[in-house]
């Protein structure tokens, strides 16, 4: 399976070696492979009966897991820089 | 948000396509996605490998601020962990999904193949909440976690579908910290979602 990782490696010595001549086509690209990927998975998806039987568990548990996550992040971002206490929205510069 | 949405839409025609058997289902038996696959991850690292002067803007960052990220990623993590404990997936399975750092479509993408459709439906849902989280709870999130806040909610979606409200809410002089946030989380997604998913032999 770390062929999907040797795929992305090769593309950026590609990207790179390519730097000179932007290729805008390769976002449209990306667009294109994704819609088409997304579909695909909505047809994987819509043929289970069992993931389709269950799709409300599975959002609960999608829902906690984001949740849970950002908080995470949220709380890390808060420690490397707190929000200033807000004094009558005098002070209202921020220090990068 | 229009490219979400249409990004959504294709997903959901073909979970109706798929309910109504309307698509003949053969196709897929030919690991024709993973050959897509393979192509979208090249064609994302050419993308990524084209733009080395976006990595020289990231300089003018304040050394705290880089890592942001770092931050980013091991709080999303800690709170993976947090919920995996009392999910009836594991815990290296919960960790793969948080990795999508909101890039729905990749790492459910991903997850799939690894993993198999019922956690890649759970990555697609999940990284979808968190896109949508880090977009409605921007101006909450700033008032009560600060101004990275909205950033790191946002994951590997600060360069794209969420700059415009961090922007709004962090401020001007966010932009750079968002951008460089966005591209380096995102690059890490499919390293970590590979991590997550490898790491630990199926059941």
């Amino acid at each position: 399976m770390y062929t999907v990782l040797f795929f992305i490696l090769t593309g950026i010595a590609t990207g790179y070696l390519f730097r000179k001549r932007k290729l805008s086509i390769v976002n449209q690209l990306i667009t294109v492979l994704i819609w088409l990927l997304l579909f695909i998975l909505g047809v994987e998806v819509g043929v289970n009966e069992n993931v389709v039987r269950k799709f409300h568990l599975l959002g609960i548990e999608a829902f906690l897991i984001a949740f849970f996550a950002t908080l995470g992040s949220v709380i890390g971002a808060w420690i490397l820089l707190p929000p200033k206490p807000a004094k009558g929205d005098k002070e209202n510069n921020t220090n990068l | 948000m229009k490219g979400s949405i249409t990004i959504l839409s294709f997903f959901a025609i073909g979970l109706l396509l798929g309910i109504y058997r309307i698509f003949p289902t053969q196709w897929l038996q030919y690991e024709f996605s993973f050959y897509v696959l393979c192509a979208l991850m090249f064609s994302v690292g050419f993308s990524i490998g084209q733009q080395p002067e976006t990595i020289l803007q990231f300089k003018s960052i304040p050394r705290r601020v880089i890592f942001l990220p770092l931050t980013t990623i091991l709080g999303t993590w800690l709170g993976a962990l947090a919920i995996g404990l009392f999910t009836r997936h594991s815990l290296t399975d919960t960790l793969a999904v948080s990795s999508g750092m909101g890039y729905y479509s990749l790492s459910s993408i991903l997850i799939t193949q690894y993993k198999g459709i019922e956690l890649g439906t759970i990555a697609l849902l999940a990284n979808i909440f968190r896109e949508v989280m880090a977009l409605l709870l921007a101006p909450i999130l700033v008032k009560y976690f600060g101004k990275l806040a909205p950033i790191a909610a946002g994951g590997a979606t600060t360069m794209d579908t969420t700059f415009p409200g961090i922007v709004r809410y962090s401020g001007k002089e966010f932009s750079v910290v968002s951008i460089y946030h966005g591209f380096v989380t995102d690059l890490t997604v499919p390293f970590l979602v590979t991590l997550w998913c490898t790491i630990a032999p199926n059941p």
